[in-house]
């Protein structure tokens, strides 16, 4: 039977992992006017902050509660409540997103009580929300600490509907879509213009295209974030015809919202391939009585070709992939639909897309990119598909990689690379089917017994 | 780590700071602090020692976010830059795993990648659950007949400066003086110049810069036993005790290294730099000087004289190009005085430089080398930064790369001077590559382009296009003063 292998070393090497931390940070980078604050060493925050730097190349607004030696003994909540003042004082941002390490953690700390503390103690800076969640790096990875960020966010901001009169439908034209960590600002930017063709609003959250999307704006400097889905909108969820999932990290949540508010789930897996773009397309088109516009037509027809094109090359290819569960995932669907062979699936922790790829025959392993090297080595991959920690990997394999995923540093521009739709998926089987091609192998040359006089003829010119 | 122990480790004698207010126990404020932590500072420090396995004991955090993820090279084994963690996890929190996991991980470590020696790097979870590192290692150690050296640097006990310190006191506490240094190669000495043994403290040997300097001080016979930490390797850091002087290079954050090493071993030590022409002839004036052989002394002045004359020649055509050129210089410490020499070199003029980081002596010697007029800065929020570039009229800033985007997003000329460069600058030779990255974004096209709004914003009484770009900016700026104005200006200078 297949199943999930479990980690089984003690150290891990060449981690893949990014902590959960880190993923639930930049979930609150996608709302606009927020900062990120960090409970924990202030190193926890440096490294974070030059981790998003390196991939975004954009500067990253990002704070800490400096727990010092002292109040990592003797309790940090006053550490809390101090940040959040002084971080009002300076920036008054529209959101504060308090998010936990494994020091706090382990130190037991009680977030919710110190922002309402905090709430006591200031009211003057009620314009302020502050969003707080537990995302130790101890638990999860990536993928569940921006998964518990948007849980997070929604649980706070949006009013339940035992609270109020059910609001579902009262923007009728509004549609909210969870956006999955692993969505570039490119792919959101694509989300968010299918939805438009249909003449429906997309409410994205949280929206990295907004802020991190690399864009030189008037303003030289902000302290806060410059652009993301407002408070205020994130508040109107209750009054959307439809929650869109992306990612399965995301479905619960979304189910949650829809006990929480009645607003109505549906689930996607990442929006690549023919059949998750074909699913998406019918379903906004039902939602909004409207036809799928011609031009996808056209674009869906350029996606089939590339598939005529590059299934010589990607056929029977065995690919190697490591990523967070949702990317993973979404790859590893690419690669079945177009014949190649998935000979090693790597992701860091576990995660619901694991449970789905398992049920579709496919063992994945909770590892690290060693693992992946291993598996890539012991069965002849062709081609490695992971971040660009990977390229060591790649190099020492002898085989190309294409980065996907978090970090990408050694790429200019390749945090903001779309994979969504039917155009940006002809583009990746396009680079997949390439780098296929630069990596191939010929058949030795047979120098035949019987021909010395122009094997002499070949030395001498090599001489 | 006891309380008392981290005390001692702030308290530096042989640091100028030491009289005043300590660097490392400064309480960081809640909600508006930056810089790394005791962790960072003591991984950054020993990591570019390139054949020992560091090992990361922690959650995912701490390595997660950093391995691979620094300037440094190698010239030979690259285990350094694989990272190592026990990754631990909750269960290993609440059921007290993590001094067996870390047993294993060591044991991995060691039978996958036989390295001469693990170093064991303590973060803040384990040092809250009370990890015994120190025995883990110890019994680590002793069971698999391999150095295992353990740093005890939790992210909470302090910062960066605190780290560099912690991780060079584990350094002279476990390693140095454990071996005895190699005899001098065949035909290395065969060249019949007398060999001094040295160590240089604080050379990381960012972008491989470090290359630019050593074949020079291996023409004069002076034989690198280690450098602390750059291209090192664990068995030379064994015997540094055995060095006749000590270089600090361009950092003050290992002085403890150099103080203990002049305690226990009677090693005379001196601070200098290899930026700029000016501070690598003294460097290496000083170290004949400090060695005292006569004939040396000539040769290194011979050899002193030959490469400033080559290297002025080759730098004469960029001169002209950078001469005059204003420049807002915002590093830490030590490089504030040590880059303005190599600036001034060029004849730039250092019009303000930052001094969170600098000691008195410090100050001193960058009033002496700019005079009373320079502007120290003690603040280096994005906003004073880009409020002292307009003040000041700079061309361009010169700062670490986490102030990139500052400037960049601000439309300003910026040059990386930290760790995670791409480009080493040391040296004679160093100064080449300093003068093409620094005309290279100083001299770029793009500044205006990335100036000009879009032309269906100018107003319509602007008659003229080129008048628009300015009071559209200017308009919209988010400082208090028009800051384009000031970068316009400088952009005329620099064309």
């Amino acid at each position: 039977m297949t199943t999930i292998i479990k980690r089984n070393k003690a150290l891990s090497v060449s981690p893949l992992k990014t902590s959960q931390t880190v993923g639930a940070a930049l979930a609150m980078l996608g709302v606009a006017r927020a900062v990120p604050l960090m409970h924990g060493s202030q190193g926890c925050t440096a490294f974070a902050k030059v981790f998003f730097v390196r991939h975004f190349r954009e500067p990253v607004p990002l704070q800490t509660t400096a727990m010092d030696q002292i109040s990592s003994v003797m309790g940090a909540d006053d550490n809390i409540v101090e940040a959040l003042k002084t971080i009002c004082e300076k920036s008054a941002p529209a959101l504060i997103g308090l998010v936990t390490t494994g020091l706090a953690e382990t130190q037991g700390a009680d977030i919710q009580r110190a922002v309402k503390e905090f709430r006591v103690a200031y009211p003057q800076f009620a314009e302020t929300a502050v969003v707080a969640v537990n995302s130790p790096d101890f638990s999860g990875s990536f993928e569940s600490g921006f998964a518990l960020a948007v849980r997070g966010l929604l649980q706070t901001l949006v009013v339940s509907k035992d609270a109020q009169p059910c609001r579902v439908g009262t923007r009728p034209r509004q549609v909210n879509v969870l956006c999955g960590g692993n969505l570039t600002p490119t792919d959101i930017e694509w989300v968010a213009e299918s939805i438009e063709q249909f003449g429906l609003r997309p409410l994205l959250i949280p929206d990295l295209s907004g802020s991190l999307d690399g864009h030189l704006a008037e303003q030289s400097f902000s302290p806060v974030t410059t652009g993301g889905v407002s408070v205020d909108d994130i508040r109107t969820a209750a009054d959307s015809i439809a929650t869109l999932a992306i990612g399965e990290s995301l479905f619960a949540t979304a189910d949650w919202l829809q006990e929480h508010t009645a607003v109505p789930a549906y689930h996607f897996g990442h929006l690549m391939g023919l059949d998750e773009v074909d699913r998406w397309l019918m379903c906004l088109s039902q939602l909004s009585g409207q036809p799928v516009p011609e031009r996808f037509r056209r674009q869906r027809q350029q996606l089939q070709d590339a598939m005529l094109d590059t299934h010589f090359m990607i056929g029977f290819a065995r690919i190697a992939i490591a990523s967070d569960p949702d990317m993973l995932a979404g790859f590893c669907r690419l690669a079945q639909q177009m014949g190649a062979e998935v000979i090693s699936a790597v992701a860091p922790a576990r995660g619901a897309a694991l449970e789905s790829l398992v049920a579709s025959g496919l063992p994945v392993r909770i590892g690290d990119l060693e693992d992946l090297e291993a598996e890539a080595r012991e069965r002849h991959a062709q081609l490695l598909l992971t971040n660009s920690h990977g390229v060591a990997s790649a190099e020492r394999l002898g085989i190309p990689i294409l980065r996907i995923g978090f970090p990408q540093y050694d790429l200019v521009g390749g945090f903001q690379r779309g994979w969504f739709g039917y155009r940006n998926t002809a583009q990746t089987l396009f680079d997949l089917a390439n780098l296929v091609l630069s990596n191939h192998h010929d058949i030795q040359p047979y120098h035949s017994i019987y021909r010395a006089a122009e094997t002499l003829a070949a030395q001498e010119l090599l001489v | 780590m006891k309380a008392k122990d981290i005390a001692e480790l702030l308290d530096e004698p042989a640091c100028e700071h030491n009289k005043k207010e300590k660097s490392g126990c400064a309480k960081p404020k809640p909600g508006a602090t930056d810089g790394g932590c005791a962790f960072d500072g003591a991984q950054i420090a020993l990591l570019p020692i390139a054949d020992v396995a560091h090992i990361v004991h922690g959650p995912i955090a701490c390595a997660g976010s950093s391995w691979d993820n620094r300037g440094t090279r190698s010239s030979g084994p690259t285990l350094y830059r694989i990272g190592m963690t026990t990754d631990l996890t909750e269960q290993d929190v609440i059921m007290g795993r993590g001094e067996k996991r870390l047993f294993h991980a060591i044991k991995q470590a060691i039978e996958e990648y036989q390295p001469p020696a693990v170093f064991v790097y303590n973060t803040c979870v384990p040092a809250l659950m009370g990890d015994d590192v120190d025995a883990v290692c110890k019994a680590a150690g002793d069971r698999w007949g391999v150095p295992v050296v353990p740093i005890d640097a939790a992210g909470f006990y302090g910062t960066k400066n605190l780290g560099n310190r912690i991780a060079g006191d584990a350094m002279v506490r476990y390693v140095v003086g454990t071996r005895e240094p190699d005899p001098v190669p065949v035909e290395a000495a065969a060249r019949g110049v007398p060999v001094y043994d040295v160590n240089l403290v604080g050379e990381y040997n960012i972008a491989g810069e470090f290359w630019y300097v050593l074949p020079l001080l291996e023409e004069l016979g002076i034989r690198v036993l280690c450098t602390l930490s750059g291209d090192a390797r664990f068995r030379e850091v064994q015997t540094m005790h055995r060095a006749r002087v000590n270089m600090m290079v361009c950092s003050k954050a290992m002085i403890n290294v150099a103080r203990q090493l002049q305690e226990r071993f009677g090693t005379p030590w001196f601070e200098g730099s290899f930026y700029g022409i000016t501070d690598t002839s003294q460097a290496l004036r000083d170290f004949a000087r400090v060695i005292g052989d006569a004939d040396l002394i000539a040769r290194t002045e011979a050899l002193i004289t030959r490469e400033e004359t080559r290297i002025r020649a080759e730098l004469e055509p960029w001169r002209a190009r950078l001469a005059g050129k204003r420049v807002l210089l915002y590093t830490g410490g030590v490089k504030s005085w040590s880059v303005v020499s190599a600036l001034q070199d060029l004849g730039m003029k250092v019009v303000a430089t930052g001094t969170k980081k600098s000691t008195e002596e410090d100050k001193a010697r960058i009033r002496e080398l700019m005079g009373d007029d320079v502007k120290m800065l003690d603040e280096g929020s994005p906003r004073a930064l880009l409020q002292t570039v307009h003040d000041y009229r700079a061309d361009i800033l010169i700062a670490g790369g986490r102030n990139m985007y500052t400037a960049l997003k601000a439309r300003i000329p910026f040059l990386d001077i930290n760790q995670e460069r791409e480009f080493g600058y040391a040296g004679y030779q160093g100064m080449l590559e300093l003068v093409r990255q620094l005309a290279l974004t100083l001299e770029s096209p793009i500044w205006e382009a990335v100036r000009r709004p879009a032309p269906w914003d100018c107003r319509p009484q602007a008659e003229r296009l080129d008048t628009c770009p300015a009071a559209a900016s200017s308009a919209n700026s988010a400082l208090p003063t028009p800051l384009p104005a000031a970068v316009a200006s400088s952009s005329r200078m620099a064309s």
